[in-house]
């Protein structure tokens, strides 16, 4: 191809890159940090703001090593074993990705609102409150972070075959030995990638969590919720502190994926 | 269980008052003004990025160039970032205080730049490992038998990353349709603004849930629609490796 098409379709692709990724990113960044570090502190350390990411920390840290165990046995059951409904469970594990998250919290919210919904009642009478706090919030973060362990594992079991895992099963190993010996140490790097996209996810759900938390302040506000009421109210110097936490982790769950990434796998 | 219950608790929600209701609702003025805006900025998102996204895989994968690889990373920003702080950087550079003078802010236009934000890594992802596979030779036998520039293009490279292009395109408009977090902030709160997503969430809040569902019951059957279309094509790309 010759040099001037070359890089006028260079200039196009980072072009549109810096237009619609960097330079929003970028400018974000200036203007948190434009009065100095002093306010951004005390934004960061304010009470509210600690326990809004308490409370998206331990929404991931209940929804992340569920959904990477529920993933992992999901590939295996999709990948080796044969069953009546597997098309079904292979398209209901995608389902999250394609469904609004909206639409999720509104879900979650019609099952469990106290009156008139299937649970609701029931744990209403036993004092268990699911909606408009914690309970819900986990259920939401579960809910939208489904697919990403199988989805990464699911092409590696593929590529993988059985053959080693007959022929240690030939050798006398029993099930549990084969798994932990040949079959997870192959997937290794899958699962970890999966875990990152999950803990992202988790870590940046909006949508069905506002739906579903009720959005109290200081209880059941979550960090990404948090942004968007600071900014209701008109606080936006708050809002950019916390979005900036987000972004540098954002930054950092890249860096992860970079260095992770499974077509990249060295043995 | 943790999927299935949920939307079947939608299901049998929406149609708890029959169908007429459902209809009403949806043909709401308010309810079909939003999804006719979420469907069509959903098309017109998915066009912008099937052509960019296109052409910037295929930067990513022919062209060479420093500091390739951390372009090359930098793609999956969005799925990295959370969807408000888009919202939120998108707002601070194109918004009221924008130090370019662009003001797009609580416009239709917003909501279309949003979109391209969190669905910009779909088309380059499933586009760049067809190229990266892709035979040269094919190519250059083509040029050497005299096809020009755009022929080769044409008959040789599109037929091939076709595919890639359309399941990327598909799963870009899922999201699309369903994004919320990213607009919700750009988008303001006017009804010339207001996406299916976000009108779901305004009657959730005004307490009618019930007239929520069935604006969801659509962005339901939406997506059950789009995971349908990518297994088709699965089924259609690997049409001779089953045979």
């Amino acid at each position: 191809m010759n040099v001037p098409r070359r890089l006028t379709l260079r200039v196009v692709a980072l072009g549109y890159l810096v237009v619609i990724l960097l330079a929003p990113l970028a400018m974000v960044f200036y203007r948190t940090f434009q009065h100095g570090l002093e306010p951004v502190w005390q934004t960061l350390t304010n009470h509210d703001t600690l326990h809004a990411f308490q409370v998206t920390l331990i929404a991931a840290a209940i929804a992340v090593p569920l959904n990477t165990v529920f993933g992992v046995l999901c590939a295996l059951a999709i990948v080796r074993r044969r069953f009546r409904g597997k098309g079904l469970l292979n398209a209901f594990i995608d389902l999250p990705l394609a469904v609004s998250p909206v639409v999720v919290g509104l879900s979650l919210y019609l099952l469990y609102q106290r009156t008139g919904s299937w649970f609701g009642p029931w744990l209403d009478a036993r004092g268990i409150q699911v909606l408009f706090a914690m309970p819900a919030i986990v259920l939401a973060t579960i809910f939208v972070s489904v697919p990403f362990v199988a989805r990464e594992v699911i092409p590696t079991l593929r590529e993988l075959g059985n053959e080693q895992e007959q022929a240690a099963a030939t050798l006398g190993a029993t099930r549990w030995q084969r798994f932990w010996r040949i079959t997870l140490p192959s997937i290794r790097w899958a699962v970890i990638y999966g875990v990152i996209l999950t803990t992202a996810r988790c870590l940046g759900e909006y949508g069905a969590v506002a739906v579903v938390s009720g959005r109290i302040e200081g209880k059941t506000e979550s960090a990404t919720t948090l942004i968007d009421d600071m900014i209701q109210n008109f606080q936006t110097g708050g809002a950019y502190a916390v979005a900036v936490v987000l972004a540098v982790i954002a930054v950092l769950v890249l860096v992860l994926m970079t260095l992770t990434k499974p077509k990249e796998e060295a043995f | 269980m943790i999927v299935v219950l949920p939307i079947a608790a939608l299901v049998w929600e929406s149609k708890r008052d029959g169908a007429h209701a459902f209809w009403q609702v949806v043909t709401s003025p308010e309810a079909l003004g939003a999804l006719k805006l979420t469907f069509g900025a959903a098309f017109v998102v998915v066009l912008i990025n099937a052509v960019l996204g296109t052409i910037t895989a295929w930067v990513l994968v022919r062209d060479d160039f420093r500091g390739k690889s951390l372009v090359n990373s930098v793609i999956d920003l969005p799925f990295a970032l959370p969807t408000i702080v888009a919202g939120l950087t998108l707002l601070t550079l194109y918004g009221p205080n924008s130090p370019v003078g662009i003001d797009v802010a609580y416009t239709r236009t917003a909501i279309v730049l949003a979109l391209c934000f969190v669905t910009l890594p779909f088309v380059i992802r499933t586009v760049q490992p067809v190229l990266l596979e892709l035979d040269v030779e094919m190519e250059e036998a083509a040029r050497s038998l005299g096809a020009g520039q755009l022929t080769v293009f044409r008959r040789i490279v599109l037929p091939n990353i076709l595919p890639g292009i359309l399941s990327g395109s598909v799963l870009a408009f899922a999201r699309a349709l369903g994004e919320i977090g990213s607009i919700v902030l750009v988008a303001g709160a006017t009804l010339h603004t207001e996406v299916a997503s976000v009108f779901i969430f305004n009657v959730i809040q005004d307490g009618e849930p019930a007239e929520a569902s069935a604006v969801a019951i659509v962005l339901l059957g939406a997506a059950f629609v789009v995971l349908l279309a990518i297994g088709a094509l699965r089924f259609y790309v690997t049409r001779y490796e089953r045979a």
